[in-house]
């Protein structure tokens, strides 16, 4: 089902703004929008466009050498808050493959890991020399097979664990691997769950 | 079972090894999960993969549903009004009934925000993990449970296998010492520590609340204190289940019954952490001179006493964040320096997971009995359940609400995430009870100062944000 995702070339953006939330990412208003389609057009959509559908002056996103760039350089806590998959679901629709950042709101970064979006998490100095890597209109180049960044005269590790990087690069759904490698493992856990805990079984909740 | 062998553990680590599946080569972990909320946002693109998939739902008796967050809190007796929500809400139906999953659907009098019918309905225990496409799952965590939000691609996997893939969390304990003054709860405890760690301080941490207060905290304060720890990034917040734990659970719908429920509190007793056991991070926080707090920006980092002035970002050494505190202060529409008291407020709104519950309608009551909202302020209460509202009108509060002006509502998630028509116009000013105060979170434009029930109603019947220990008596 997800797209696997080897290697990105592409410019970058920079939103160094701290704590860019899911709220911002997708608001909640269009939450309502039950497909996964089509929801591109809402990323950032009140950083973007006034209520009426003019579009705010300035916003990184649109600048004219931002068009087509698959890469985010985000600021500490980018993704916090809601759950909303969405957030993902519009980043990918928009064209990002890849968003790096010092730290992200956890649920947001297990989200990107489950739609073939990476979401690498590396020092604060390095976000900051890759930041102005982007706005110097350097073109990135990141290798996920061989967890490497290059930008300009920039070449760094990319921060990607195990089982992520697995799935980016063969777009693997844990549904199905779980299915495939644990059913015996999950059988013999609640055998043993439920000796320990069976009013979690025999109530009916 | 619990033999004291090798060190002393966290309860973290009896919770996380508890539920531990397996353990993968890449440190990921293979987590059962015991229970599964569902609400009608986060699910539809769940049941589209289940379905393409073909899965079948590992144990349908694991998961609830129940419609909270676009539904409308009136004219329940018609159909909504929206024809979103209302296919919204259908899909949610349809979808449950299709897999055999058991729904509280608009018209049961259980109906409610999905973080606050979990525990009245005993669906939450201590001890087990339970996860909920929603970031604000912590909640459950009040019980001694290890309770994750997470995403509508997990909620299938969690269907389907009864289980998801973790890494496992750091460790932190915060402390809580001294002796809150009056007025001072949950809610203004929480923001301070939001304040104090950042918005994303405790990233990758479960954390844990303990001390004195926490001890001495009755379950609602406990919920609202954990409800909390997403927005300081935390994966999870939890507390040791205790006598008042037990207390509130035992004769719950859903809860253990007779033997089992004997054996359930012997084994919940053991969920502790042991002297000595070892933390990654310990904090302690004392509120003996905390003043209530609320927030000025839009984030809930951005929080201060109600006492102080908001921030000048030309005092900011920090350039990224002076400029994230200039934009605040621009859409918050608020000059530097300004104090927070006397901030004129136009909406009100008590409610949520966060503060829906009778203590903190009676709170919010005890401050708006016999007073008025102010006549430029709409102010609307929002009980978190139809359980929640029925108690309430059975106490009177629903009565001193209304004759104090404030409009009295059905259940629902309601203005803490506007996805009805409870929203703010652009420019207005609200003084809420929720958690997020996010550009937009209340409606495009509108401007959230959290606060606390108390602080709310006292500002509803005030015009502006006051400091609720200077009322007085109506
Ligand atoms: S009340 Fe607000 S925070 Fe709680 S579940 Fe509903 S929308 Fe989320």
């Amino acid at each position: 089902m997800m797209q696997p995702l080897t290697r990105i070339s592409s410019r970058a953006v920079y939103l160094p703004e701290p704590n860019i939330d899911t709220d911002a990412l997708f608001p909640a208003r269009y939450l309502l929008l039950m497909e996964r389609k089509g929801l591109g057009e809402y990323l950032f959509r009140d950083r973007r466009f006034l209520a009426d559908g003019t579009p705010i002056a300035g916003f990184p996103l649109d600048a004219a050498d931002a068009q087509g760039a698959q890469i985010i350089i985000g600021g500490p806590g980018f993704g916090c808050g809601s759950s909303r998959e969405q957030a993902v679901w519009a980043l990918y629709e928009y064209g990002i493959r890849c968003v790096l950042a010092p730290d992200f709101g956890d649920i947001f970064a297990n989200n990107c890991a489950k739609n073939g979006l990476l979401a690498s998490r590396m020092p604060a100095s390095m976000i900051e020399a890759l930041g102005a890597a982007a706005q110097a209109g350097e073109t990135f180049d990141i290798d996920i097979e061989a967890r490497q960044i290059r930008a300009g005269a920039i070449t760094t590790a990319l921060n990607v664990a195990d089982n992520v990087r697995a799935a980016l690069l063969n777009g693997w759904d844990d549904t199905d691997i779980i299915l495939a490698e644990d059913g015996e493992h999950i059988a013999a856990f609640e055998r043993l769950h439920r000796q320990r805990q069976p009013w979690l079984f025999e109530q009916t909740p | 079972m619990t033999k004291n062998i090798g060190a002393p553990r966290t309860l973290y680590d009896k919770l996380w090894s508890s539920h531990v599946v397996r353990d993968y080569d890449d440190g990921t972990s293979l987590i059962y999960v015991d229970r599964h909320l569902l609400h009608e946002v986060t699910t539809p693109q769940s049941f589209v993969a289940l379905d393409q998939g073909k899965r079948t739902i590992h144990r349908p008796a694991s998961n609830l549903a129940v419609p909270d967050h676009a539904v409308p809190t009136e004219h329940r007796d018609q159909p909504i009004a929206d024809p979103l929500a209302r296919a919204q809400t259908e899909r949610l139906t349809s979808n449950t009934s299709r897999y055999g999953l058991e729904l509280i659907d608009l018209h049961d009098p259980r109906q409610g925000i999905v973080h606050i019918v979990g525990p009245e309905q005993g669906f939450t225990l201590p001890g087990i993990f339970l996860a909920c496409g929603d970031s604000h799952t912590a909640t459950h965590g009040a019980f001694g449970t290890l309770a994750v939000g997470i995403g509508a691609s997990e909620c299938a996997i969690v269907m389907a296998t009864q289980c998801i893939r973790q890494v496992r969390s750091k460790t932190m304990r915060i402390d809580i010492t001294g002796t809150p003054s009056e007025f001072i709860c949950a809610k203004d405890i929480a923001l301070a520590i939001i304040a104090r760690i950042g918005a994303n301080g405790a990233s990758g941490h479960a954390v844990e609340y303990a001390g004195p207060v926490v001890e001495a905290m009755d379950m609602a304060a406990r919920m609202t204190l954990c409800n909390m720890s997403i927005e300081c990034g935390a994966r999870a917040g939890f507390i040791a289940p205790d006598e008042t734990t037990f207390a509130y659970l035992e004769g719950r719908p859903m809860a253990p019954k007779g033997e089992n429920w004997k054996a359930a509190v012997a084994y919940w007793r053991t969920l502790a952490s042991d002297p000595g056991a070892v933390y990654d991070r310990v904090e302690t926080i004392d509120v003996s001179d905390l003043a209530p707090t609320i927030t000025w920006g839009t984030s809930p980092e951005e929080a201060l006493p109600v006492t102080a002035r908001a921030p000048d970002p030309a005092l900011e050494h920090n350039p990224a964040r002076g400029a994230r505190q200039q934009r605040a202060l621009n859409y918050m529409g608020l000059t530097p320096d300004t104090a927070l008291i006397g901030i004129r407020i136009d909406r009100a709104f008590i409610g949520s997971c966060t503060n829906g519950r009778i203590e903190d309608l009676r709170a919010a009551a005890a401050i708006a009995r016999g007073r008025t909202v102010a006549a430029h302020v709409r102010a609307m209460v929002v009980p978190g359940s139809g359980l929640v509202k029925r108690q309430a009108e059975a106490e009177g509060l629903a009565d001193i609400f209304r004759s104090a002006g404030f409009e009295w509502r059905d259940a629902g998630c309601s203005m803490c995430v506007a996805m009805n028509s409870d929203r703010l116009a652009p420019g207005e000013r609200c003084a809420s009870t929720s958690n997020r105060n996010f550009e937009g979170r209340q409606g495009p434009g509108g401007r959230t100062h959290l606060m606390s029930p108390a602080m709310v109603a006292a500002a509803a019947v005030s015009g502006c944000i006051v400091d609720v220990r200077t009322m007085g008596s109506a």
